[in-house]
């Protein structure tokens, strides 16, 4: 087809929309592993570095991965929703894991549990509108002698009952605010 | 597979298969079939349903039959108490997660679940369990997506990765909240999708069916005349297999008691896509022989198959200079049905309710294109009935299809030639424009007739051709991978081509995805469907007396009376369209 011919091509403009959703490191890693063998079982590792660098999988940032990787979208969502670790929404600031291992579980982890839902208002897998927390569950985190734990962050707490779990929670609020106000004074 | 032949032992009979014969392929040349539910001769080995579980001495577990190769000496058992009672809960666990709904199912009676569950032997129901619940997704213009009825056998993941080569489809999620669907979960035509309806094809159960039009024919039907006139024109690839619906052999011609079916349902006039076909290679004679003088956009694209114009869109933008701007035959007549028509009849445009009767689930997309519609928001087309959705309404009318006197289309837009017949198999459109200008290049009346080179049902055909010196090199394909070779070696520059053919679906419109399922002993997509319905239009092409299109007296007195010239002015504003990249852009 050698003839100049009327472009109607769109892959330009495609290119340089995907180009802005993602930061420099993973367009490098991505543009690294073109025309390698077996490119497209990268796919995982990219949205590893996605994930690290946004927190969750954005909608966006995925279809910017199949572009640039070459990778069908279906696929590339495929494999988000496939694996637990992925997350497909935003996270909050803090995390806040409950372990629901057999030992905090006799402890009444399930109590502590719904003790944090009413607080936060939010269940399982979600953040808080205001983005400050998300709840997850976890398993075993080595620490059954403090049972039942949970983990803020990297600080395990244990053991915690449902009315502790509530002040855990305020503590981060009022650190928040603290943070805030400051913030709001400089 | 190599020439070696293995020595295996299938319920105690001794038996010679070559190696790498699976065990499900080496039972059936002992006329055993195994059931099966996932697998499918065509795509790649799933294993995901289990149905075909067999026994193998020295094994304490089962072994599935579709993905297990045969070796020295294995010795298989195809049916003893325990495969069958491990086969009849497989199939009623998956009917656990199903609905219970087959006597209102538009499967019922076609679906492979079904036909399972009572060849297995599933009388009782012996677990409760959760259901998955999800809603219907019939947002899209043509496709409708209804997870409960998934199975997640992958048939449609495979066939839209691996023969259409659009991956729009995968499994999301894990486990029971496993679910078949577009990246995101999106409506089908904010996917990818091309809306050829291979999915709904090979689906065993009803979890993807065609966007339903035969509602709003009915009430259409239903109005008085003066209100409504209500016409209709029915694709060439509808005469061969519409007798299937009725239990005819595969390949029956049927075109005159399809007219006369149609007119028994109401249609005020009964028009044939033929005329619109031929219409079609005029126009696209025209412009290919056009563009072979200036030597410029070769090679020309064909532009029939909507599916194919839907890939062309989000997967190969920068070819649409190279696409014939022609509008498909469906679209053609459409058009002139609401304007050419409508003059001479004196009728509104707006008062006339055009039915496209089409073995294709894609033209329901692209009849809602916003390029086929008239000045005022008005569709060329307001309805398009599959092959199949047709057929219920006949048997739902309760017409005794097999014993119509048959009849014969309206004039002049029912007058074609057997050019036209051949559009609905790979192929057809290619040697139909070739007719054509193999005359308009040699000046003579009586150029080469046949042109079995283009002949045939495999997914990519070459051939060169020297038509009055001219060197001609054209390429057909059918199946959209065997597209995407054909186009990335034409892009790629090494070859030159002038004139390519594409359709969408495997084997044409004879297999599109509106087309009637095959019986439940046959395998959909069977190359032998193909042939055999490909046949059946070969036989009404040679049985013709106009063979070419531009002989079509109808066509000439069209030109004459009302379009012009080819490729006119006029002709352009009515017959010609327009492409865009469409979004999202799909991975070639």
């Amino acid at each position: 087809m050698s003839h100049a011919i009327a472009n109607t091509d769109n892959w330009a403009e495609v290119k340089a929309a995907c180009e802005a959703v993602l930061p420099k490191h993973i367009l490098d890693f991505i543009e690294a592993n073109h025309g390698q063998a077996h490119s497209e079982s990268q796919l995982i590792a990219i949205l590893h570095l996605v994930q690290g660098h946004f927190g969750f999988l954005g909608q966006e940032q995925m279809h910017a991965v199949a572009q640039l990787a070459q990778i069908p979208l279906a696929k590339v969502t495929g494999v988000a929703t496939f694996y637990h670790y992925f997350r497909l929404q935003p996270r909050g600031k803090h995390i806040i894991n409950v372990c629901l291992g057999t030992a905090c579980y006799v402890k009444g982890a399930d109590k502590l549990s719904q003790r944090l839902m009413d607080e936060l208002g939010i269940q399982f897998g979600e953040t808080t509108k205001d983005g400050l927390f998300s709840l997850e569950s976890t398993r075993c985190l080595g620490t059954c002698g403090l049972a039942p734990v949970i983990m803020v962050d990297d600080q395990v707490y244990g053991p915690v009952s449902p009315a502790e779990a509530s002040l855990i929670v305020d503590k981060y609020l009022k650190k928040e605010k603290g943070a805030k106000a400051e913030a709001a004074k400089a | 597979m190599t020439d070696k032949m293995i020595n295996i032992t299938i319920d105690g009979e001794p038996l010679q298969v070559p190696a790498g014969t699976t065990v499900l392929k080496a039972a059936e040349k002992l006329g055993i079939n195994i059931p099966r539910l996932c697998y499918h001769p065509n795509l790649s080995i799933e294993g995901a349903c289990r149905v075909c579980v067999t026994q193998v001495k020295g094994f304490n577990h089962f072994l599935t039959a579709c993905s297990q190769e045969v070796w020295e000496g294995m010795d298989i058992q195809t049916n003893s108490p325990e495969i069958r009672q491990a086969r009849r809960d497989i199939v009623e666990l998956l009917l656990d997660n199903h609905p219970k709904d087959c006597q209102t199912c538009e499967r019922d009676g076609n679906c492979e679940l079904q036909k399972q569950a009572y060849r297995l032997g599933v009388r009782e129901r012996h677990f409760e369990g959760q259901r998955k619940r999800y809603p219907v997704e019939d947002s899209g213009k043509s496709v409708v997506r209804n997870p409960e009825k998934c199975i997640l056998c992958g048939r449609c993941v495979r066939v839209c990765a691996e023969v259409q080569g659009v991956n729009n489809l995968s499994q999301h999620g894990r486990g029971f909240h496993t679910v078949v669907g577009p990246a995101n979960l999106v409506n089908m035509d904010d996917s990818v999708c091309i809306q050829c309806g291979q999915c709904v094809a090979v689906c065993p159960t009803a979890a993807f069916l065609e966007q339903d039009h035969t509602e709003r024919v009915w009430e259409a039907l239903a109005l008085p005349r003066d209100v409504k006139h209500v016409v209709v024109h029915t694709a060439p690839a509808i005469r061969a297999t519409m007798g299937e619906m009725f239990g005819l052999p595969m390949g029956t011609p049927v075109t005159g008691k399809l007219v006369t079916a149609l007119r028994r349902l109401g249609f005020d006039a009964v028009f044939d896509t033929n005329f619109g076909a031929d219409l079609t290679i005029i126009e696209e004679a025209t412009e290919f022989l056009s563009r072979m003088e200036k030597g410029e956009n070769l090679p020309l694209l064909t532009s029939c198959s909507p599916g194919w114009v839907n890939f062309l869109e989000k997967f190969y933008p920068e070819l649409i200079p190279h696409t014939s701007t022609c509008k498909s035959p469906m679209q053609m007549m459409s058009t002139l049905l609401k304007t050419y028509y409508a003059e001479k009849k004196g009728l509104d445009p707006k008062d006339i309710y055009v039915v496209a009767i089409m073995p294709c689930v894609a033209k329901k997309f692209e009849a809602g294109r916003s390029e086929h519609t008239m000045a005022d928001g008005i569709p060329y087309t307001d309805a398009v009935l599959t092959t199949r959705e047709l057929g219920w309404m006949i048997k739902s009318y309760g017409i005794d299809f097999e014993a119509l006197p048959d009849g014969e289309f309206d004039r002049p837009l029912g007058v074609s030639s057997g050019a036209a017949d051949i559009f609905g198999a790979t192929g057809g459109v290619m040697e139909a424009a070739l007719r054509t200008a193999a005359v308009k290049l040699t000046g003579e009346e009586l150029g080469p007739l046949d042109f079995v080179e283009v002949r045939g049902v495999t997914g990519l055909k070459e051939a060169s051709l020297k038509i009055n010196g001219v060197e001609i090199n054209i390429a057909v394909s059918n199946g959209l991978t065997n597209a995407k070779h054909i186009l990335d070696a034409a892009t790629a520059g090494g070859k030159k081509y002038h004139l390519i053919e594409i359709m969408a679906c495997p084997g044409g419109c004879i297999m599109g995805g509106g087309q009637p399922y095959p019986p439940l002993d046959w395998d959909p997509m069977d190359p032998e469907i193909a042939r055999t319905r490909a046949k059946a239009l070969y036989d009404i092409d040679s049985h013709k007396q106009l063979r070419r299109s531009h002989e079509n007296p109808a066509i000439e007195h069209l030109y004459a009376e009302f379009l012009g010239q080819p490729n006119g002015e006029k002709a352009h504003e009515l017959l010609h369209t327009h492409y865009n990249a469409r979004m999202p852009r799909g991975i070639r």
